[in-house]
């Protein structure tokens, strides 16, 4: 690790998208970042039930990769959903709404934090089983091919989902079906606590992967625009029936592996590097730098965002409890349709 | 109307659905190589004559995976029949099945819908311990899936066929011993249920029991292979003038209760055969839905006749005492009636 920490990220104009999309890109990483600060506060305050775990610091890595894509690419991702849900589009409202175990939530109230999600922009369930959904993500993708569609599925899963056997079997399905996927993995150094070094032999996740026989890159995942830039060469591999793409990018998690944990393990020249390039702190510093977006748009944004989390808040605290016996349906399709 | 074993049926009802519905596509392990055996026990063999290999997908050995891209082809909206080869190979991809397929539709909700079949040969044909076991009950006990058991080849046609309409994950158990003798992948020691089918479209929905044979002194419950067993202890115990009703499920899940409820009020004995373990099974779920809602109905305690709690062993001599067979079920259906 350098001495001297660089604050400097891949060129946002060069990119050659337009200030919309850029600001698009940095509200969502705020929204990321707003959203679970909230999230944190309203569970240290013993507002919500369950577990969280959270993204903060992960933000680049969830919004460099969906920004590419629509509502009809479906991805897959994890107990740690929320960034990826509100970076394809999720609304907060709906989130929130299911964090507080409502009917108006986007599971109904019957996913709860590891399983937020929403077909309707694409976000599968988020599943909660350390490497399972990447053979998914695979069928997804085996379906759109089938179907003769240009949609894509990306998978995103987390250093500790790679020993995992649904890993390898899910990514080899990819390349021997040359399937339209794209395999994201933050590799954020630690499985819960343990550290990535005890339980992976190559140095990095993407030369051992790349046996498999797909393309494979490793980047700096607090670096929006290089993750977008890589993931962007990926999407057009997919769609032009190339086949799949894995890109590790490294990054780090600014909080615990859940709520109650302090991060008493992880090293502490590592975690001072990280926490010195928080993903946001670095494009908003590239957006004014590169003249993108001027310091009174960027404030304004700040501004919505702070007000979209609270809104969402005094919206999801008003929506209806479920009736207990609300959890009796929902188990079948066909019996919801009187079969 | 045609002749066919249940290999048969298998076979051309998923031809029919696969005509029908172009979302309809098999994925598994060695299921149409060409030169190769049309799954472990031929029922797709051929299929990919008329509908290529992108629709009869040949698959690597890695049931998680193939579990696992089945569940996400029903989410991008295709119906996958999914065969295992071995139904004991089911544990492999368990995730996928228990925690995802079973799940999604309701973690989402409601909104998610899994349209998935899975296909797997059961029963115990001298193959030893890790070929041979009968699954049915950990599936059963799964909310979120369907199981179902044909055991004739009208039915093995018809509930495939609403199995691959269903838009629920739907897991099939095909017996071994009950594809056929025909053909070179057969059990030397099969039965040859074959049956009239019906040419035009059909389906037997879940959730409804078949009475086999009718009589007045007692009942069996019995299920795919077993359903012949106690067909053969009752033709012998009519020699004795005991007179045995067998009714055949079908569908577990859903499962019909009130034909069996139906069958007790009118001979008020009960006999539970199956070929999976005895201990903590399907046999001892009957037992308890009829003690808590039709026990007055019964003049005498059930009786459940299973596979002995061991591993399956391989020797013939070990297996066929393990296994029940028509005098183990005979013997139950006298101590009931005492």
């Amino acid at each position: 690790m350098a001495n001297a920490v660089s604050m400097k990220i891949s060129s946002v104009r060069e990119t050659g998208l337009d200030s919309n999309v850029l600001g698009e890109m940095f509200r969502r990483m705020l929204r990321i970042r707003q959203y679970e600060d909230a999230v944190n506060f309203l569970f240290l305050q013993g507002k919500l039930a369950g577990t969280i775990h959270q993204c903060q610091g992960q933000e680049a890595v969830a919004v460099g990769s969906c920004i590419e894509l629509g509502d009809d690419d479906y991805i897959t991702t994890t107990h740690r959903p929320a960034g990826h849900c509100i970076a394809k589009g999720m609304t907060l409202h709906s989130m929130m709404a299911e964090m507080f175990g409502k009917l108006e939530g986007c599971c109904q109230g019957k996913g709860g934090s590891m399983h937020l999600g929403d077909m309707d922009k694409g976000v599968i369930p988020a599943i909660a089983i350390v490497g399972a959904g990447v053979p998914i993500s695979s069928g997804v993708a085996l379906g759109f091919k089938m179907q003769k569609t240009k949609k894509l599925a990306m998978a995103f899963f987390g250093d500790g989902a790679v020993n995992e056997g649904a890993f390898h079997e899910g990514i080899n399905l990819a390349v021997v079906w040359k399937l339209p996927a794209i395999f994201i993995c933050e590799n954020n150094f630690y499985g819960a606590s343990t550290h990535i070094s005890k339980v992976i032999g190559t140095e990095t996740i993407a030369e051992r992967t790349q046996s498999y026989g797909l393309p494979v890159e490793t980047l700096d995942g607090n670096d929006v625009i290089a993750v977008y830039n890589s993931v962007k060469k990926a999407v057009e591999r997919a769609r032009n029936g190339e086949g799949p793409t894995f890109i590790e990018c490294q990054t780090y998690r600014r909080t615990g592996h859940s709520r109650s944990d302090p991060n008493k393990y992880r090293i502490q020249e590592e975690e001072a590097y990280w926490l010195s390039r928080d993903p946001i702190v670095l494009f908003r510093k590239a957006l004014i730098e590169e003249k993108m977006l001027s310091e009174s748009e960027i404030v304004a944004i700040e501004t919505e965002v702070t007000k979209e989390v609270e809104a969402s808040i005094e919206y999801a605290r008003a929506c209806t409890d479920p009736q207990p016996e609300d959890a009796l349906i929902g188990v079948y399709s066909d019996a919801e349709e009187g079969n | 109307m045609a002749k066919m074993s249940i290999v048969e049926a298998l076979r051309e009802g998923i031809r029919e659905e696969m005509r029908r519905d172009e979302t309809v596509f098999c994925l598994g392990e060695d299921i149409d190589v060409p030169g190769g055996f049309g799954g472990a026990f031929t029922v797709t063999l051929g299929l990919s004559t008329e509908f290529g290999h992108e629709r009869i997908l040949d698959t690597p050995i890695s049931e998680a995976g193939i579990f696992g891209a089945a569940i996400g082809a029903a989410i991008a909206g295709m119906r996958p029949i999914v065969d295992v080869q071995y139904g004991d190979f089911l544990f492999c991809a368990m995730d996928q099945i228990c925690n995802q397929a079973a799940k999604l539709t309701y973690m989402s909700g409601g909104k998610l819908k899994i349209p998935l079949v899975m296909r797997a040969p059961v029963g115990a044909t001298t193959r030893g311990a890790q070929h041979a076991q009968s699954l049915e009950a950990y599936f059963c006990h799964v909310p979120g899936l369907k199981v179902i058991a044909p055991s004739t080849a009208y039915d093995a046609k018809g509930m495939i066929k609403a199995a691959i309409r269903s838009n629920d994950p739907v897991l099939i158990f095909e017996h071994k011993l009950l594809y056929g003798s025909k053909g070179n992948r057969s059990e030397a020691s099969s039965l040859s249920p074959t049956g009239e089918v019906p040419d035009e479209d059909y389906i037997v929905p879940f959730g409804k029991a078949a009475i086999r044979r009718e009589g007045k002194h007692v009942t069996i419950i019995a299920k795919l292979l077993m359903v012949y067993k106690a067909l053969q202890a009752a033709e012998e115990l009519a020699k004795e003038g005991i007179e045995v009703e067998v009714i055949d499920p079908r569908s577990l899940v859903p499962f019909d209760e009130e034909a069996l409820f139906t069958s007790i009020a009118k001979t008020h004995h009960l006999v539970i055969v199956e070929e999976d373990h005895l201990g903590w099974g399907w046999g001892a779920e009957i037992a308890a839905l009829v003690a808590e809602k039709a026990i007055y109905y019964l003049d005498a305690p059930v009786k459940r006749v299973a596979a002995r709690d061991v591993p399956i062993p391989f020797a013939p001599i070990m297996e066929n005492y393990v296994i029940p067979d028509a005098q183990r079920i005979k013997a139950a259906v006298r101590e009931v009636l005492i």
